[in-house]
């Protein structure tokens, strides 16, 4: 199965063959270290949090790219400074021919009419003091896109109704709705400014199961309906393989596999995607009776003082002597599929 | 297997300006020695509220256990006085909770936090208690376990912190342990670890667990019976299998098929469970689930249906069980 076509197949996608292969963002060589400074008045440099640590992937027009791995992966670093809400250390974002850390404020600043992001915790990303339509709104003023309240209105109602919320909500404070209502209007404020790629930041995460259904079919409904890109950010698999047409896996600010979200989770290569698939408990007891229950040594280490070589071979099954020192390539194991390991 | 713990219609409200939540609403369950029981439900379903009833640890006010019984070994912990109960708190029922980062006290050692179960419950000196929490950190699998005791929590990694849990809950060798959410802030590898650690522990020791979560997968995966809970009712029990393969009851249908499934095909889209939880100050009579239930008749909001036999070992509370499948063929 070809890239070009694999998000076709999947799901009632309306996105065109044609758009498909255009790629919309290219992410190159991303680098993101976290200076750890000593000393009160002039701090001094004596440590790097590895966040990001050199990674490479591109999101095609109308595609889901998930980004998948445990905390301190670096997966929302990636997020953020695609976003260009971190100064990226070293690398290239390119969205639509230009490099996003090279552009100034003034053309930074129409571009992120057209990059969106919904975070993780409804509950702290939507201002308590402020009315719903006020919040849905704010984007849609800052930008100069509606300069008349009655009309910035009647787009804030639409909005609320777009994403299955009444739009008398529009005079309620935060505080007075659920969380998979507050997730809702994070959605209806993220596609106020029509956007065209929206980042998922654990979008679903903190949601009770029967209400992240909810959101999910949400977020689907809209990208089919306005032909939009996501880069979706979790660490549930489940969600991941639902939702995604190419999953990038992460662990310790390095992209470790990628591949089209089946081949990924029906033939994992990188040992850490198998232990963290391993891992993922099953809702069904018959199946988990039969399943080994192999378990990942270990914990993540500090991205301070990552390991030398492959990050990953303190804790593999699979590591030889090398792996201690050679950092592994990134390279394409079968069309589409890329795994960072020297010994699959 | 004898019955080592057994709840007999608990109700815990809280009294409230808003009115009165009926956070858990006459539930009635059994845990037998060495089994692991689940309690299922999203949240505010009372999982959490009627855990902490069994040890009496709902503040006053404004919560307050109502009615019911909680028969503990042959003893009524709802009756006890506070000094009676605190013997048995720790020491015959230990507790896992969800945060480890709060859960700890940021300002005590290891050692004082591990000790302080020991002391109080065996009276022993604090040399001993430091042996024998020792002796528990090397169990519960920390590396290093001298220079540990040391520490305080901010030391440790999240997964650390509740192995540290996992070595108090179990330090007097409980006849039950309650884990409430124990691995939901983890990630999923140090969810696994935790998790196989846990089973093996209380298999060793032979305990009984009470696992309280909203994951359906870590229900599968470790509980021998569950019971699904909805707006303080437990609206079905049974064995895991009876659960995951014969749901018998509307929200454990729509539950289980809302999730996204790693073992089936991918779905066009996701089955929802549409609407939202009700709200407990607000309870009438009638069934609880019925405003977001698809196979709702004239009967579900005169009376609350009761927890009836479906099988031997499967109870389900609502009028159309036995008929769902059915139903759901004539819906598709």
């Amino acid at each position: 199965m070809s890239p070009e076509n694999g998000a076709v197949t999947e799901g009632n996608t309306q996105v065109t063959k044609a758009k498909l292969g255009e790629v919309l963002v290219d992410v190159k060589d991303l680098k993101m270290y976290f200076p750890i400074t000593e000393g009160v008045v002039i701090g001094r440099v004596v440590a790097e949090v590895k966040a990001v640590d050199g990674i490479s992937f591109h999101i095609n027009k109308g595609e889901t790219l998930g980004l998948v791995g445990e905390s301190g992966c670096g997966k929302t670093t990636t997020g953020r400074c695609i976003l260009q809400l971190e100064k990226a250390t070293a690398g290239e974002i390119i969205y639509e021919g230009r490099d996003l850390t090279k552009l100034p404020q003034k053309e930074m600043n129409v571009v992120r009419e057209k990059i969106q992001v919904i975070f993780q915790d409804p509950f702290s990303s939507l201002n308590p003091r402020m009315k719903i339509g006020d919040i849905i709104g704010e984007p849609i003023k800052v930008h100069g896109i509606i300069p008349d309240p009655k009309e910035r209105q009647k787009r804030v109602r639409e909005l609320l109704m777009l994403c299955g919320l009444n739009p008398k909500f529009e005079d309620r404070y935060p505080h007075e709705m659920s969380g998979g209502q507050r997730q809702r209007v994070g959605v209806a404020r993220a596609l106020a400014l029509n956007p065209e790629f929206i980042i998922c930041d654990e979008a679903v995460s903190a949601l009770d199961v029967s209400i992240q259904a909810q959101v999910i079919n949400l977020l689907e409904d809209l990208r089919d309906e306005f032909e939009l890109t996501y880069l979706f950010i979790s660490h549930d698999l489940s969600v991941i393989r639902h939702i995604c047409h190419r999953v990038a896996v992460m662990y310790l600010g390095h992209i470790v596999e990628l591949a089209e979200c089946d081949e990924l989770y029906d033939n994992p290569l990188h040992p850490y995607t198998r232990a963290l698939l391993a891992a993922v408990p099953i809702p069904d007891p018959t199946l988990e009776a039969e399943r080994a229950h192999e378990v990942v040594k270990g914990e993540v280490p500090s991205p301070i003082n990552p390991p030398s070589g492959c990050v990953f071979h303190p804790r593999c099954t699979l590591a030889v002597d090398s792996c201690s020192k050679d950092v592994p390539e990134f390279r394409e194991i079968k069309p589409g599929h890329w795994v960072a390991c020297s010994e699959v | 297997m004898a019955t080592l713990l057994e709840i007999e219609n608990l109700k815990t409200q809280f009294f409230t300006s808003a009115g009165t939540v009926r956070a858990v609403d006459g539930i009635t369950y059994t845990v037998d020695e060495g089994e692991t029981v689940a309690l299922v439900g999203e949240s505010g379903c009372g999982k959490s509220v009627s855990a902490l009833s069994i040890l009496r640890l709902i503040p006053w006010p404004p919560g307050k256990i109502v009615e019911g019984r909680i028969t503990f070994d042959g003893v009524d912990l709802a009756t006890l006085s506070e000094e009676e109960i605190r013997q048995i708190r720790g020491r015959d029922i230990g507790i896992v909770f969800q945060e480890p980062m709060t859960s700890l006290n940021p300002v005590l050692s290891i050692n004082e936090q591990l000790s302080e179960t020991l002391i109080t419950h065996f009276g022993i000196t604090k040399q001993e208690a430091r042996a024998k929490a020792l002796s528990l950190l090397e169990m519960v699998g920390i590396s290093d376990p001298d220079r540990r005791l040391d520490q305080y929590p901010h030391h440790l990694s999240g997964g650390m912190r509740q192995r540290v849990m996992v070595a108090m809950a179990l330090s007097c060798e409980p006849k039950l342990i309650i884990a409430d959410e124990p691995t939901t802030a983890l990630d999923v590898t140090i969810q696994a670890q935790i998790l196989e650690l846990m089973k093996e522990l209380t298999n060793r020791l032979g305990a009984s667990m009470i696992i309280i979560t909203h994951n359906l997968g870590v229900v599968a995966r470790y509980a021998d019976r569950v019971n699904v809970m909805y707006a303080g009712k437990i609206i079905e029990s049974g064995t895991a299998k009876d659960i995951y393969h014969n749901p018998q009851h509307p929200y454990t249908l729509a539950l289980l098929n809302s999730i996204p499934r790693m073992d089936q095909p991918r779905k066009d889209k996701l089955d929802p469970v549409e609407g939202q939880p009700p709200d407990l100050t607000q309870l009438d009579d009638g069934c609880s689930f019925r405003p977001r239930c698809r196979f709702v008749q004239e009967g579900c909001a005169k009376s609350f249906p009761d927890l009836e036999n479906v099988s031997e070992s499967h109870f389900a509370a609502c009028f159309e069980k036995g008929n769902l499948v059915e139903k759901t063929k004539v819906d598709s």
